[in-house]
């Protein structure tokens, strides 16, 4: 073994205790990063994923991010207008069907077309403010995974009554509307229909569970008073992390407000960088803690060896050779913390994952948790360098230790 | 014979700062040639130990200079002057400093480990037959709790020959033994110069010993008294 690495693990294995207490420390701080950091990932990727699944990756409607130009303003270079109310369109996208053919040309995965109403629910005394969406039950499952969340029925049963309707189970809960249950829908373009529910649907996600029902295509253009009113394009992407670049471009083909899930929960998102800084700095704080118990052993080896760093020292070993015997030990106590902690922070995930929990915001019964090497690697890493930063200070001081004054006192 | 001395000081002062600066040694003169048996006396305080580690690069001089084969060293950087240590010479101190966690066999292939030069099978070697030859041929494995005083000390001798420096620097190396033992050391001393032809500079309160050695130097405050050299007979010249 190389002179600095068997000096060095010879004084870490002779203070087995005080090892073993800045090994435990280092591995509690380890174990506790990785059960942190994947039951925070995990949240994460549990909630990004049922976003993901449950909402269209892209979602086109027929707004325009900024109000239509005045028709002066586009003859005339210098014109001032006053109390003139922009010029009003007829709503939905025009030429729908083609514009979903020219938009499946290129982007990488499907577009379902939909019409998007707010209406009032009505049953038993219940007003509720509901966002009636009319789909295609044939294209829906290329969109969203609105089949699977489907209770009670499938998609296919909104064709068997006239105005079937599926409303989120939260929203049937609400209301105490079941299966076969006809309610009342009311627009605030006038339109007023009688529709059965024929099924409920369990995204998972609150605000759609609560008050989202789903109608076919033609009763959404009823509800809307417009024949052939497409005003909603949902788009799924093979790959739902490239939505935000595929939503700009489709707005600037277009000219449409093309919204990415990633910006339609643009609020969420931003929490989740609040959370994970939060994460990282409790973390750092732990293995912070973790690395004063290092510099607390390396200290006392070094304070304990002086006589034996300058009798090294008048032997001829050179102030970097003494330096790196205590960084080296610093190092082990790190890496064994380190490698102690990679299996108490999965042991510590196990535990957790196995805990049965009751939580009105998650559909598992179990935490989610994420496991990810870099939690390990990230967690290893910090651990090596903070105990590296805490083996420094008295690494150095040892180093530069007067081997006279250490003789002299000897003696 | 090199005419170059081994070692030489010249004009070295040394001064502890502080509020008090204290002189350790005053504006000494000194070369040690090769194969010398060169013992340094004198009262409590006069400054032996601190010529031994200024002649040893221990330490630095506050003026004048130390040469080791006519190089300065004072100016060298410390790892030039560690490295003269390593290979140049060989500490012996009153107390054994061995290394508690390691061998006698370890202890004594740190120097040959720190240089690097030799195999690891070449330095058990040498470290066992320098043991074996210092009579320790038995104790390689042990600790150093395990031996008696004089034992230690004569592995603390064996370790401070492992490179093979010309130059042996022994501070009070008998202060601590017994009689038989401090007899049995000196004898080994004596056996480097005269069979060896190392040269070994030993600081003593024996003053019988130093008078059995081939030159005495006297040190009184920092400054030599007197420096004498003894022929096989024990009659001195100046």
């Amino acid at each position: 073994m190389n002179l600095i690495l068997d000096i060095a693990w010879t004084h870490v294995r002779a203070r087995v205790r005080q090892t073993g207490f800045a090994v435990a420390g280092v591995a509690t701080g380890v174990g506790f990063s990785i059960m942190m950091a994947s039951l925070m990932q995990g949240s994460q990727d549990d909630f990004t994923a049922r976003l993901v699944d449950t909402l269209p990756n892209v979602t086109v409607s027929d707004e325009r991010r900024t109000p239509p130009r005045q028709p002066a303003d586009t003859l005339y270079a210098a014109t001032e207008i006053h109390g003139l109310t922009p010029e009003a369109r007829r709503r939905g996208i025009k030429n729908p069907l083609a514009s979903m053919a020219a938009l499946e040309a290129w982007l990488p995965g499907a577009v379902g077309p939909s019409v998007k109403v707010q209406a009032i629910i009505r049953y038993a005394n219940h007003d509720i403010a509901t966002n009636v969406i009319g789909i295609d039950p044939r294209r829906e499952a290329m969109v969203s995974d609105l089949p699977k969340q489907m209770r009670g029925a499938t998609l296919t049963a909104l064709y068997r009554a006239t105005n079937a309707i599926v409303i989120g189970d939260r929203l049937s809960d609400k209301i105490g509307a079941r299966i076969g249950a006809n309610i009342t829908l009311q627009t605030s373009e006038g339109a007023r229909i009688n529709a059965q529910v024929v099924g409920y649907f369990h995204s998972g996600v609150r605000q759609l569970d609560d008050s989202t029902a789903y109608v076919l295509t033609k009763t959404g253009q009823i509800l809307s008073k417009q024949t052939g009113l497409i005003n909603e394009l949902r788009v799924r992407l093979r790959d739902p992390m490239s939505s935000r670049e595929i939503a700009a471009r489709i707005e600037s083909d277009t000219g449409y407000k093309s919204v990415s899930w990633q910006e339609a929960n643009e609020d969420l998102i931003s929490t989740f960088i609040i959370r994970n800084i939060i994460m990282y700095t409790v973390v750092g704080a732990i293995l912070l803690v973790a690395s004063f118990g290092t510099y607390n052993i390396i200290s006392t080896i070094t304070h304990e060896k002086a006589r034996d760093i300058a009798i090294m020292k008048s032997l001829g070993l050179t102030e970097y050779t003494v330096r790196s015997i205590f960084v080296i030990e610093a190092l082990i106590i790190g890496f064994a913390g380190a490698v102690a902690g990679f299996v108490l922070g999965y042991l510590l995930c196990l535990a957790l994952g196995s805990i049965e929990i009751k939580n009105p915001f998650i559909d598992s019964d179990h935490l989610p948790l994420a496991y990810s090497y870099v939690h390990y690697l990230l967690a290893g890493a910090v651990a090596l360098v903070s105990s590296v930063v805490a083996g420094y200070q008295p690494a150095r001081k040892a180093a530069r230790l007067h081997p006279v004054e250490i003789i002299r006192g000897a003696t | 014979m090199s005419a170059i001395p081994l070692i030489e000081a010249r004009n070295v002062t040394r001064i502890l700062p502080g509020i008090v600066p204290t002189t350790l040694v005053q504006g000494v003169d000194l070369s040690i040639r090769e194969n010398e048996f060169v013992a340094i006396t004198g009262p409590s305080g006069s400054g032996k130990s601190s010529l031994l580690y200024l002649l040893g690069l221990l330490d630095l001089p506050t003026s004048g200079e130390v040469l080791v084969r006519g190089t300065e060293t004072t100016h060298m950087p410390e790892e030039d002057r560690a490295h003269a240590r390593l290979t140049m010479l060989g500490f012996v101190f009153q107390f054994h400093f061995l290394l508690p966690e390691f061998t006698v066999l370890e202890n004594v292939m740190l120097p040959m480990r720190a240089l690097g030069k030799l195999s690891r099978a070449q330095m058990r070697t040498r470290g066992g037959d320098l043991l074996g030859s210092l009579g320790l041929g038995d104790h390689i494995n042990k600790r150093p709790d395990q031996l008696s005083g004089g034992q230690r000390q004569r592995v603390a001798v064996a370790r401070a020959l492992a490179n093979e420096p010309p130059v042996i620097l022994a501070d009070e190396p008998t202060g601590s033994l017994d009689s038989k033992s401090s007899e049995q050391v000196f004898e080994l001393l004596r056996d480097l110069v005269r069979v060896e032809g190392k040269t070994v500079v030993a600081v003593t309160h024996d003053l019988g010993m130093a008078e059995r050695m081939d030159r005495h130097i006297e040190l009184l405050d920092g400054r030599v008294r007197a420096d004498e050299r003894h022929d096989l007979a024990g009659r001195v010249s100046g």
